[in-house]
Protein backbone atom coordinates (compact mmCIF):
# COMPACT_ATOMS: atom_id res chain seq x y z
CA UNK A 1 0.00 0.00 0.00
CA UNK A 2 1.06 3.57 -0.41
CA UNK A 3 0.31 4.40 -4.02
CA UNK A 4 0.30 8.13 -4.67
CA UNK A 5 -1.25 9.85 -7.65
CA UNK A 6 -0.92 13.52 -8.35
CA UNK A 7 -3.39 14.94 -10.84
CA UNK A 8 -3.07 18.34 -12.51
CA UNK A 9 -1.67 20.07 -9.49
CA UNK A 10 -1.04 23.81 -9.71
CA UNK A 11 0.46 25.87 -6.93
CA UNK A 12 0.57 29.65 -7.17
CA UNK A 13 2.28 31.87 -4.61
CA UNK A 14 1.05 35.45 -4.55
CA UNK A 15 -2.00 37.67 -4.22
CA UNK A 16 -3.62 37.22 -7.62
CA UNK A 17 -3.95 33.48 -7.39
CA UNK A 18 -7.01 33.15 -9.64
CA UNK A 19 -5.58 35.22 -12.45
CA UNK A 20 -2.24 33.43 -12.35
CA UNK A 21 -4.01 30.07 -12.27
CA UNK A 22 -5.97 31.03 -15.37
CA UNK A 23 -2.75 32.02 -17.16
CA UNK A 24 -1.08 28.79 -16.12
CA UNK A 25 -4.01 26.79 -17.49
CA UNK A 26 -3.56 28.58 -20.81
CA UNK A 27 -0.09 27.08 -20.89
CA UNK A 28 2.03 30.14 -20.12
CA UNK A 29 5.42 29.67 -18.46
CA UNK A 30 6.74 30.83 -15.12
CA UNK A 31 8.32 34.07 -16.40
CA UNK A 32 5.27 35.25 -18.33
CA UNK A 33 2.91 34.55 -15.46
CA UNK A 34 5.18 36.44 -13.07
CA UNK A 35 5.30 39.49 -15.34
CA UNK A 36 1.55 39.48 -16.03
CA UNK A 37 0.15 38.74 -12.56
CA UNK A 38 3.02 39.23 -10.11
CA UNK A 39 2.55 35.70 -8.83
CA UNK A 40 5.22 33.06 -8.82
CA UNK A 41 4.33 29.60 -9.98
CA UNK A 42 5.39 26.81 -7.66
CA UNK A 43 3.88 23.95 -9.64
CA UNK A 44 2.44 24.10 -13.12
CA UNK A 45 0.07 21.27 -14.06
CA UNK A 46 2.02 18.43 -12.50
CA UNK A 47 0.65 14.89 -12.77
CA UNK A 48 2.48 11.74 -11.82
CA UNK A 49 1.97 8.32 -10.30
CA UNK A 50 4.24 7.01 -7.58
CA UNK A 51 4.14 3.26 -7.26
CA UNK A 52 4.28 1.60 -3.85
CA UNK A 53 7.38 -0.10 -2.52
CA UNK A 54 9.87 1.81 -4.64
CA UNK A 55 12.23 4.73 -4.27
CA UNK A 56 10.84 7.48 -6.45
CA UNK A 57 13.25 10.37 -6.97
CA UNK A 58 12.10 13.87 -7.79
CA UNK A 59 14.96 15.87 -9.19
CA UNK A 60 15.43 19.49 -10.19
CA UNK A 61 17.51 22.57 -9.51
CA UNK A 62 16.66 24.92 -6.67
CA UNK A 63 13.47 26.78 -7.45
CA UNK A 64 12.14 24.00 -9.66
CA UNK A 65 9.33 23.27 -7.22
CA UNK A 66 10.48 19.89 -5.93
CA UNK A 67 10.27 20.77 -2.23
CA UNK A 68 6.89 22.38 -2.87
CA UNK A 69 5.69 19.25 -4.64
CA UNK A 70 6.71 16.89 -1.87
CA UNK A 71 4.91 19.03 0.71
CA UNK A 72 1.69 18.56 -1.24
CA UNK A 73 1.85 14.84 -0.55
CA UNK A 74 1.23 15.33 3.18
CA UNK A 75 -0.56 18.66 2.77
CA UNK A 76 2.03 20.80 4.49
CA UNK A 77 1.23 22.95 1.46
CA UNK A 78 -2.24 23.09 -0.08
CA UNK A 79 -2.42 23.13 -3.89
CA UNK A 80 -4.12 26.02 -5.70
CA UNK A 81 -5.85 23.44 -7.85
CA UNK A 82 -5.66 19.71 -8.54
CA UNK A 83 -5.93 16.41 -6.74
CA UNK A 84 -3.58 14.33 -4.62
CA UNK A 85 -4.74 10.74 -4.29
CA UNK A 86 -3.42 8.28 -1.73
CA UNK A 87 -4.50 4.71 -2.44
CA UNK A 88 -7.30 6.18 -4.51
CA UNK A 89 -8.55 8.62 -1.88
CA UNK A 90 -8.21 12.37 -2.35
CA UNK A 91 -6.31 13.63 0.69
CA UNK A 92 -7.45 17.18 0.01
CA UNK A 93 -10.89 16.14 1.27
CA UNK A 94 -9.61 15.17 4.72
CA UNK A 95 -10.72 17.22 7.72
CA UNK A 96 -7.98 18.56 10.00
CA UNK A 97 -8.45 15.63 12.34
CA UNK A 98 -8.45 13.03 9.55
CA UNK A 99 -5.40 14.74 8.08
CA UNK A 100 -3.51 14.36 11.38
CA UNK A 101 -4.47 10.71 11.48
CA UNK A 102 -3.36 10.28 7.86
CA UNK A 103 0.00 11.87 8.71
CA UNK A 104 0.59 9.69 11.75
CA UNK A 105 -0.36 6.43 10.04
CA UNK A 106 0.51 6.76 6.38
CA UNK A 107 3.18 9.34 5.65
CA UNK A 108 6.28 10.55 7.46
CA UNK A 109 9.07 12.87 6.47
CA UNK A 110 12.82 13.48 6.68
CA UNK A 111 14.02 17.07 6.37
CA UNK A 112 17.05 18.66 4.76
CA UNK A 113 18.14 20.51 7.90
CA UNK A 114 17.10 17.57 10.13
CA UNK A 115 14.42 19.57 12.01
CA UNK A 116 14.96 17.66 15.23
CA UNK A 117 13.46 19.02 18.41
CA UNK A 118 16.44 20.48 20.27
CA UNK A 119 14.81 20.12 23.69
CA UNK A 120 14.19 16.41 23.34
CA UNK A 121 16.61 13.51 23.45
CA UNK A 122 17.32 11.26 20.50
CA UNK A 123 14.86 8.67 21.79
CA UNK A 124 12.16 11.25 22.48
CA UNK A 125 12.61 12.63 18.98
CA UNK A 126 12.44 9.20 17.41
CA UNK A 127 9.23 8.22 19.18
CA UNK A 128 7.47 11.53 18.50
CA UNK A 129 5.30 10.07 15.76
CA UNK A 130 4.32 7.07 17.87
CA UNK A 131 3.49 9.27 20.86
CA UNK A 132 1.33 11.58 18.74
CA UNK A 133 -0.43 8.51 17.46
CA UNK A 134 -1.25 7.55 21.02
CA UNK A 135 1.10 4.60 21.55
CA UNK A 136 1.83 4.00 25.22
CA UNK A 137 5.19 5.30 26.43
CA UNK A 138 6.74 1.92 27.13
CA UNK A 139 5.69 0.41 23.81
CA UNK A 140 6.83 3.53 21.93
CA UNK A 141 10.21 3.36 23.64
CA UNK A 142 10.65 -0.23 22.50
CA UNK A 143 9.83 0.70 18.93
CA UNK A 144 12.11 3.73 19.13
CA UNK A 145 15.00 1.69 20.49
CA UNK A 146 14.61 -0.82 17.70
CA UNK A 147 14.95 1.88 15.01
CA UNK A 148 17.78 3.64 16.81
CA UNK A 149 19.63 0.33 16.67
CA UNK A 150 18.68 -0.07 13.01
CA UNK A 151 20.38 3.21 12.06
CA UNK A 152 23.45 2.35 14.18
CA UNK A 153 22.89 4.95 16.87
CA UNK A 154 22.77 2.57 19.83
CA UNK A 155 24.11 4.25 22.93
CA UNK A 156 23.05 7.74 21.87
CA UNK A 157 19.40 7.41 22.98
CA UNK A 158 19.69 9.94 25.77
CA UNK A 159 21.88 12.49 23.97
CA UNK A 160 20.45 15.77 22.74
CA UNK A 161 20.62 16.64 19.02
CA UNK A 162 23.22 19.38 19.55
CA UNK A 163 25.60 16.76 20.92
CA UNK A 164 25.59 14.83 17.63
CA UNK A 165 27.34 15.34 14.29
CA UNK A 166 25.38 16.19 11.13
CA UNK A 167 25.38 12.62 9.85
CA UNK A 168 24.21 11.28 13.19
CA UNK A 169 21.46 13.88 13.39
CA UNK A 170 20.13 12.86 10.03
CA UNK A 171 20.17 9.25 11.11
CA UNK A 172 17.96 10.35 14.00
CA UNK A 173 15.74 12.03 11.41
CA UNK A 174 15.61 8.80 9.44
CA UNK A 175 14.89 6.73 12.55
CA UNK A 176 12.10 9.14 13.47
CA UNK A 177 10.48 8.62 10.06
CA UNK A 178 10.95 4.83 10.22
CA UNK A 179 9.65 4.56 13.78
CA UNK A 180 6.42 6.27 12.73
CA UNK A 181 5.76 3.04 10.82
CA UNK A 182 4.11 4.68 7.83
CA UNK A 183 3.60 3.39 4.30
CA UNK A 184 5.34 6.36 2.74
CA UNK A 185 8.47 8.29 3.71
CA UNK A 186 9.12 11.67 2.13
CA UNK A 187 12.77 12.67 2.06
CA UNK A 188 13.31 16.32 1.22
CA UNK A 189 16.97 16.71 0.22
CA UNK A 190 17.59 14.51 3.20
CA UNK A 191 21.30 13.98 2.50
CA UNK A 192 22.13 17.29 0.81
CA UNK A 193 23.47 18.93 3.97
CA UNK A 194 25.93 16.11 4.61
CA UNK A 195 29.50 15.84 3.34
CA UNK A 196 30.13 13.44 0.43
CA UNK A 197 31.48 10.48 2.41
CA UNK A 198 28.70 10.55 4.99
CA UNK A 199 26.20 11.06 2.21
CA UNK A 200 27.33 7.93 0.38
CA UNK A 201 27.18 6.04 3.66
CA UNK A 202 23.62 7.22 4.26
CA UNK A 203 22.60 6.28 0.72
CA UNK A 204 23.93 2.77 1.29
CA UNK A 205 22.12 2.55 4.58
CA UNK A 206 18.88 3.70 2.99
CA UNK A 207 19.18 1.15 0.16
CA UNK A 208 19.97 -1.59 2.65
CA UNK A 209 16.97 -0.71 4.81
CA UNK A 210 14.77 -0.46 1.73
CA UNK A 211 15.56 -4.03 0.65
CA UNK A 212 14.09 -5.20 3.97
CA UNK A 213 11.24 -2.73 4.34
CA UNK A 214 9.97 -2.01 0.82
CA UNK A 215 8.42 1.31 1.78
CA UNK A 216 7.30 3.89 -0.71
CA UNK A 217 10.04 6.48 -0.56
CA UNK A 218 9.74 9.82 -2.30
CA UNK A 219 13.24 11.22 -2.43
CA UNK A 220 13.97 14.82 -3.40
CA UNK A 221 17.42 15.75 -4.62
CA UNK A 222 19.22 18.21 -6.89
CA UNK A 223 22.00 15.73 -7.46
CA UNK A 224 21.75 13.49 -10.53
CA UNK A 225 24.39 11.14 -9.19
CA UNK A 226 22.32 10.56 -6.07
CA UNK A 227 19.14 10.17 -8.13
CA UNK A 228 20.70 7.54 -10.37
CA UNK A 229 22.19 5.69 -7.44
CA UNK A 230 19.08 5.21 -5.35
CA UNK A 231 16.09 5.82 -7.63
CA UNK A 232 13.93 3.12 -9.18
CA UNK A 233 12.22 5.89 -11.07
CA UNK A 234 13.18 9.52 -11.57
CA UNK A 235 11.01 12.55 -12.26
CA UNK A 236 12.66 15.77 -13.40
CA UNK A 237 11.08 19.14 -12.63
CA UNK A 238 11.91 22.50 -14.16
CA UNK A 239 10.20 25.79 -13.28
CA UNK A 240 7.36 23.91 -11.63
CA UNK A 241 6.70 21.74 -14.67
CA UNK A 242 7.32 18.04 -15.00
CA UNK A 243 9.88 17.53 -17.77
CA UNK A 244 10.43 13.79 -17.79
CA UNK A 245 9.62 10.69 -15.76
CA UNK A 246 11.35 7.39 -16.27
CA UNK A 247 13.74 4.71 -15.16
CA UNK A 248 17.32 5.90 -14.62
CA UNK A 249 18.34 4.26 -17.89
CA UNK A 250 15.60 6.09 -19.83
CA UNK A 251 16.72 9.41 -18.44
CA UNK A 252 20.31 8.69 -19.35
CA UNK A 253 19.66 7.32 -22.83
CA UNK A 254 16.61 9.25 -23.98
CA UNK A 255 16.61 12.69 -22.38
CA UNK A 256 13.26 14.31 -23.14
CA UNK A 257 14.73 17.70 -23.97
CA UNK A 258 17.83 19.88 -23.79
CA UNK A 259 17.37 20.61 -20.11
CA UNK A 260 17.52 16.95 -19.17
CA UNK A 261 20.30 16.34 -21.68
CA UNK A 262 22.42 19.06 -20.10
CA UNK A 263 21.81 17.54 -16.69
CA UNK A 264 22.94 14.16 -17.94
CA UNK A 265 25.99 15.47 -19.80
CA UNK A 266 27.33 17.33 -16.81
CA UNK A 267 27.22 14.16 -14.79
CA UNK A 268 30.60 13.17 -13.37
CA UNK A 269 32.29 10.51 -15.50
CA UNK A 270 31.84 6.92 -14.46
CA UNK A 271 28.67 7.33 -12.42
CA UNK A 272 25.58 5.45 -13.41
CA UNK A 273 27.63 3.02 -15.48
CA UNK A 274 27.01 0.09 -13.20
CA UNK B 1 -1.42 80.19 17.14
CA UNK B 2 -3.54 77.21 16.14
CA UNK B 3 -7.04 78.47 15.14
CA UNK B 4 -9.37 78.14 18.06
CA UNK B 5 -12.42 77.10 16.04
CA UNK B 6 -10.58 73.85 15.25
CA UNK B 7 -10.19 73.01 18.91
CA UNK B 8 -11.88 69.88 20.08
CA UNK B 9 -11.53 68.46 23.54
CA UNK B 10 -12.12 64.81 24.39
CA UNK B 11 -12.09 65.75 28.07
CA UNK B 12 -15.86 65.92 28.50
CA UNK B 13 -16.78 62.64 26.81
CA UNK B 14 -14.00 60.75 28.66
CA UNK B 15 -15.07 62.16 32.01
CA UNK B 16 -18.68 61.24 31.27
CA UNK B 17 -17.63 57.75 30.28
CA UNK B 18 -15.71 57.15 33.50
CA UNK B 19 -18.56 58.54 35.53
CA UNK B 20 -20.99 56.26 33.71
CA UNK B 21 -18.72 53.30 34.46
CA UNK B 22 -18.54 54.17 38.14
CA UNK B 23 -22.29 54.61 38.48
CA UNK B 24 -23.53 51.74 36.33
CA UNK B 25 -20.84 49.13 36.54
CA UNK B 26 -19.43 49.81 39.97
CA UNK B 27 -20.32 46.29 41.11
CA UNK B 28 -18.16 44.72 38.40
CA UNK B 29 -15.15 46.67 39.56
CA UNK B 30 -15.96 45.93 43.17
CA UNK B 31 -15.97 42.22 42.40
CA UNK B 32 -12.64 42.39 40.56
CA UNK B 33 -11.25 44.51 43.33
CA UNK B 34 -12.39 42.07 45.97
CA UNK B 35 -10.89 39.06 44.21
CA UNK B 36 -7.55 40.79 43.68
CA UNK B 37 -7.44 42.07 47.24
CA UNK B 38 -8.16 38.66 48.74
CA UNK B 39 -5.45 37.06 46.61
CA UNK B 40 -2.83 39.64 47.48
CA UNK B 41 -3.73 39.45 51.17
CA UNK B 42 -3.31 35.70 51.02
CA UNK B 43 0.18 36.01 49.54
CA UNK B 44 1.03 38.73 52.02
CA UNK B 45 -0.13 36.81 55.05
CA UNK B 46 1.85 33.80 53.86
CA UNK B 47 5.03 35.83 53.40
CA UNK B 48 4.65 37.71 56.67
CA UNK B 49 3.46 34.67 58.55
CA UNK B 50 6.49 32.57 57.65
CA UNK B 51 9.51 32.84 59.95
CA UNK B 52 12.17 35.12 58.44
CA UNK B 53 14.75 32.37 58.06
CA UNK B 54 12.24 30.29 56.19
CA UNK B 55 11.75 33.02 53.57
CA UNK B 56 15.52 33.40 53.24
CA UNK B 57 15.87 29.65 52.69
CA UNK B 58 13.13 29.67 50.05
CA UNK B 59 14.93 32.45 48.19
CA UNK B 60 18.26 30.64 48.45
CA UNK B 61 16.75 27.43 47.13
CA UNK B 62 15.28 29.38 44.21
CA UNK B 63 18.64 31.00 43.52
CA UNK B 64 20.43 27.66 43.64
CA UNK B 65 17.89 25.96 41.44
CA UNK B 66 18.08 28.71 38.83
CA UNK B 67 21.83 29.34 38.75
CA UNK B 68 23.64 26.39 40.38
CA UNK B 69 26.17 28.89 41.68
CA UNK B 70 27.17 28.81 45.33
CA UNK B 71 28.36 32.44 45.45
CA UNK B 72 25.12 33.76 44.02
CA UNK B 73 23.07 31.61 46.38
CA UNK B 74 25.06 32.85 49.37
CA UNK B 75 24.78 36.47 48.18
CA UNK B 76 21.01 36.13 47.96
CA UNK B 77 20.89 34.92 51.55
CA UNK B 78 23.15 37.67 52.83
CA UNK B 79 21.29 40.45 51.01
CA UNK B 80 17.96 39.31 52.33
CA UNK B 81 19.43 39.09 55.81
CA UNK B 82 20.65 42.67 55.36
CA UNK B 83 17.10 43.76 54.60
CA UNK B 84 16.08 42.37 57.97
CA UNK B 85 18.98 44.07 59.72
CA UNK B 86 17.90 47.43 58.27
CA UNK B 87 14.51 46.88 59.88
CA UNK B 88 12.72 46.65 56.54
CA UNK B 89 11.61 43.03 56.72
CA UNK B 90 7.90 43.58 57.10
CA UNK B 91 7.77 46.35 54.51
CA UNK B 92 9.79 44.28 52.06
CA UNK B 93 7.39 41.36 52.43
CA UNK B 94 4.45 43.69 51.75
CA UNK B 95 6.11 45.00 48.62
CA UNK B 96 7.08 41.50 47.57
CA UNK B 97 3.48 40.33 47.91
CA UNK B 98 2.36 43.20 45.70
CA UNK B 99 5.05 42.37 43.13
CA UNK B 100 4.19 38.69 43.12
CA UNK B 101 0.50 39.41 42.64
CA UNK B 102 1.18 41.88 39.82
CA UNK B 103 3.59 39.40 38.22
CA UNK B 104 1.17 36.47 38.45
CA UNK B 105 -1.61 38.47 36.81
CA UNK B 106 0.86 39.76 34.20
CA UNK B 107 1.84 36.21 33.30
CA UNK B 108 -1.81 35.13 33.13
CA UNK B 109 -2.50 38.00 30.72
CA UNK B 110 0.84 38.40 28.98
CA UNK B 111 1.68 34.86 27.90
CA UNK B 112 -1.68 34.03 26.27
CA UNK B 113 -1.83 37.44 24.57
CA UNK B 114 1.74 36.97 23.36
CA UNK B 115 0.86 33.55 21.94
CA UNK B 116 -2.18 34.92 20.12
CA UNK B 117 -0.10 37.81 18.76
CA UNK B 118 2.52 35.36 17.48
CA UNK B 119 -0.12 33.27 15.72
CA UNK B 120 -2.13 36.10 14.19
CA UNK B 121 -0.60 38.98 12.27
CA UNK B 122 -3.70 41.13 12.58
CA UNK B 123 -3.78 40.78 16.37
CA UNK B 124 -0.08 41.59 16.53
CA UNK B 125 -0.57 44.68 14.39
CA UNK B 126 -3.33 45.85 16.72
CA UNK B 127 -1.61 45.03 19.98
CA UNK B 128 1.85 46.47 19.36
CA UNK B 129 0.73 50.12 19.23
CA UNK B 130 -1.42 49.56 22.33
CA UNK B 131 1.65 48.22 24.14
CA UNK B 132 3.57 51.33 23.08
CA UNK B 133 0.83 53.48 24.58
CA UNK B 134 0.80 51.46 27.80
CA UNK B 135 4.53 51.94 28.19
CA UNK B 136 4.74 55.63 27.35
CA UNK B 137 1.53 56.97 28.89
CA UNK B 138 2.47 58.65 32.20
CA UNK B 139 1.26 56.31 34.90
CA UNK B 140 -0.68 58.99 36.79
CA UNK B 141 -3.01 59.31 33.81
CA UNK B 142 -4.43 55.86 34.43
CA UNK B 143 -3.85 55.86 38.18
CA UNK B 144 -6.61 58.42 38.69
CA UNK B 145 -9.37 56.50 36.84
CA UNK B 146 -8.12 53.31 38.51
CA UNK B 147 -8.59 55.05 41.84
CA UNK B 148 -12.10 56.11 40.88
CA UNK B 149 -13.05 52.61 39.80
CA UNK B 150 -11.29 50.51 42.41
CA UNK B 151 -10.81 52.80 45.38
CA UNK B 152 -7.63 53.55 47.32
CA UNK B 153 -5.09 50.91 48.25
CA UNK B 154 -3.44 47.84 46.88
CA UNK B 155 -5.80 47.00 44.03
CA UNK B 156 -5.35 50.10 41.85
CA UNK B 157 -1.63 49.87 42.62
CA UNK B 158 -1.55 46.31 41.29
CA UNK B 159 -3.54 47.25 38.21
CA UNK B 160 -1.35 50.26 37.43
CA UNK B 161 1.70 48.06 37.89
CA UNK B 162 0.28 45.48 35.49
CA UNK B 163 -0.48 48.08 32.82
CA UNK B 164 3.08 49.33 33.06
CA UNK B 165 4.80 45.97 33.41
CA UNK B 166 2.95 43.55 31.12
CA UNK B 167 4.10 44.88 27.70
CA UNK B 168 7.62 43.38 27.70
CA UNK B 169 6.21 39.97 28.58
CA UNK B 170 3.73 40.13 25.70
CA UNK B 171 6.42 41.33 23.29
CA UNK B 172 8.94 38.69 24.25
CA UNK B 173 6.40 35.85 24.30
CA UNK B 174 5.38 36.87 20.79
CA UNK B 175 9.02 37.11 19.71
CA UNK B 176 9.98 33.84 21.39
CA UNK B 177 7.21 31.87 19.69
CA UNK B 178 7.90 33.38 16.30
CA UNK B 179 11.62 32.66 16.63
CA UNK B 180 11.08 28.94 17.07
CA UNK B 181 12.68 27.16 14.12
CA UNK B 182 10.00 26.90 11.40
CA UNK B 183 11.38 23.55 10.27
CA UNK B 184 10.95 22.01 13.70
CA UNK B 185 7.32 23.15 13.78
CA UNK B 186 6.88 21.84 10.24
CA UNK B 187 8.35 18.50 11.29
CA UNK B 188 5.99 18.26 14.26
CA UNK B 189 3.10 19.06 11.91
CA UNK B 190 4.28 16.48 9.37
CA UNK B 191 4.21 13.82 12.08
CA UNK B 192 0.60 14.62 12.86
CA UNK B 193 0.94 16.93 15.85
CA UNK B 194 -2.13 19.04 16.54
CA UNK B 195 -1.74 22.82 16.96
CA UNK B 196 -2.23 22.54 20.74
CA UNK B 197 0.25 19.71 21.03
CA UNK B 198 2.81 21.65 19.00
CA UNK B 199 2.24 24.78 21.10
CA UNK B 200 2.82 23.03 24.41
CA UNK B 201 5.28 20.38 23.25
CA UNK B 202 7.48 22.38 20.89
CA UNK B 203 6.85 26.11 20.69
CA UNK B 204 6.50 27.05 24.35
CA UNK B 205 9.45 24.94 25.55
CA UNK B 206 11.68 26.38 22.84
CA UNK B 207 10.47 29.92 23.53
CA UNK B 208 10.99 29.60 27.28
CA UNK B 209 14.35 31.43 27.48
CA UNK B 210 12.87 34.42 25.64
CA UNK B 211 9.69 34.33 27.71
CA UNK B 212 11.81 34.22 30.88
CA UNK B 213 13.69 37.30 29.67
CA UNK B 214 10.29 38.98 29.28
CA UNK B 215 9.25 37.90 32.76
CA UNK B 216 12.49 39.32 34.13
CA UNK B 217 11.75 42.67 32.45
CA UNK B 218 8.20 42.59 33.77
CA UNK B 219 9.39 42.09 37.34
CA UNK B 220 11.96 44.86 37.05
CA UNK B 221 9.38 47.27 35.67
CA UNK B 222 6.92 46.28 38.36
CA UNK B 223 9.51 47.15 41.01
CA UNK B 224 10.06 50.54 39.46
CA UNK B 225 6.37 51.25 40.07
CA UNK B 226 6.63 50.65 43.82
CA UNK B 227 7.00 54.30 44.82
CA UNK B 228 4.27 55.46 42.46
CA UNK B 229 1.98 52.75 43.80
CA UNK B 230 2.57 53.95 47.34
CA UNK B 231 1.10 57.33 46.39
CA UNK B 232 -2.31 55.72 46.04
CA UNK B 233 -2.08 53.92 49.29
CA UNK B 234 -0.19 50.70 48.66
CA UNK B 235 1.93 50.05 51.71
CA UNK B 236 5.46 48.74 51.75
CA UNK B 237 8.90 50.01 50.84
CA UNK B 238 7.56 52.64 48.44
CA UNK B 239 5.54 54.23 51.18
CA UNK B 240 8.67 54.47 53.28
CA UNK B 241 10.53 56.25 50.45
CA UNK B 242 7.65 58.65 49.99
CA UNK B 243 7.52 59.23 53.72
CA UNK B 244 11.25 59.92 53.82
CA UNK B 245 11.00 62.49 51.04
CA UNK B 246 8.02 64.24 52.55
CA UNK B 247 9.64 64.61 55.96
CA UNK B 248 13.09 65.36 54.51
CA UNK B 249 14.32 62.26 56.32
CA UNK B 250 17.01 61.39 53.79
CA UNK B 251 18.33 58.43 55.77
CA UNK B 252 14.90 56.81 55.97
CA UNK B 253 14.35 57.27 52.26
CA UNK B 254 17.76 55.82 51.50
CA UNK B 255 17.16 52.78 53.68
CA UNK B 256 13.91 51.98 51.91
CA UNK B 257 15.56 52.70 48.59
CA UNK B 258 18.26 50.17 49.39
CA UNK B 259 15.52 47.68 50.26
CA UNK B 260 13.94 48.15 46.82
CA UNK B 261 17.28 47.77 45.08
CA UNK B 262 18.05 44.57 46.98
CA UNK B 263 14.65 43.13 46.10
CA UNK B 264 15.26 44.04 42.45
CA UNK B 265 18.70 42.42 42.42
CA UNK B 266 17.41 39.22 44.02
CA UNK B 267 14.47 38.81 41.67
CA UNK B 268 16.56 39.79 38.65
CA UNK B 269 19.34 37.27 39.32
CA UNK B 270 16.95 34.47 40.09
CA UNK B 271 14.74 34.95 37.01
CA UNK B 272 17.73 35.54 34.73
CA UNK B 273 19.22 32.31 35.96
CA UNK B 274 16.11 30.41 34.90
CA UNK B 275 16.36 31.89 31.40
CA UNK B 276 20.02 30.98 31.07
CA UNK B 277 20.01 27.41 32.35
CA UNK B 278 17.46 26.50 29.74
CA UNK B 279 19.17 28.44 27.00
CA UNK B 280 22.47 26.67 27.62
CA UNK B 281 21.16 23.18 27.06
CA UNK B 282 18.42 23.76 24.62
CA UNK B 283 18.70 26.48 22.01
CA UNK B 284 22.12 25.54 20.71
CA UNK B 285 20.42 23.04 18.42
Amino acid sequence: MGKIEIRNVFKIFGHQEDKALELARQGLGKEEILSQSGCSVGLNNVSMTIDPGKIFVIMGLSGSGKSTLVRHLNRLIEPSSGEVLFDGKNILDLSPKELRKFRTHHISMVFQSFALMPHRTVLQNVIYGQRVRGTARQKAREIGQQWIDAVNLSGYENKYPHELSGGMRQRVGLARALAADTDVILMDEAFSALDPLIRAEMQDQLLELQTKLSKTIVFITHDLEEALRIGSEIAILKDGELVQVGKPADILNNPANDYVARFVERRPVGVGAE
Amino acid sequence: MFPENLHYSIRGPVNDFIEMLVINYGWVFKAISHALLQSVLLIESALRGLPWWCVIIIFMVGAWYSSRRIILTAAVGILLFLVGVLGLWDLTMQTLALMLMATIVSVLIGVPVGIIAAKNGFVRGTILPILDIMQTMPSFVYLIPALMLFGLGKVPAILATIIYAVPPLIRLTDLGIRQVDKEVVEAATAFGGSPIRILFGVELPLATPTIMAGLNQTIMMALSMVVVASMIGARGLGEQVLNGIQTLDVGKGLEAGIGIVILAVLLDRITQGFGKTRAGGVTNG
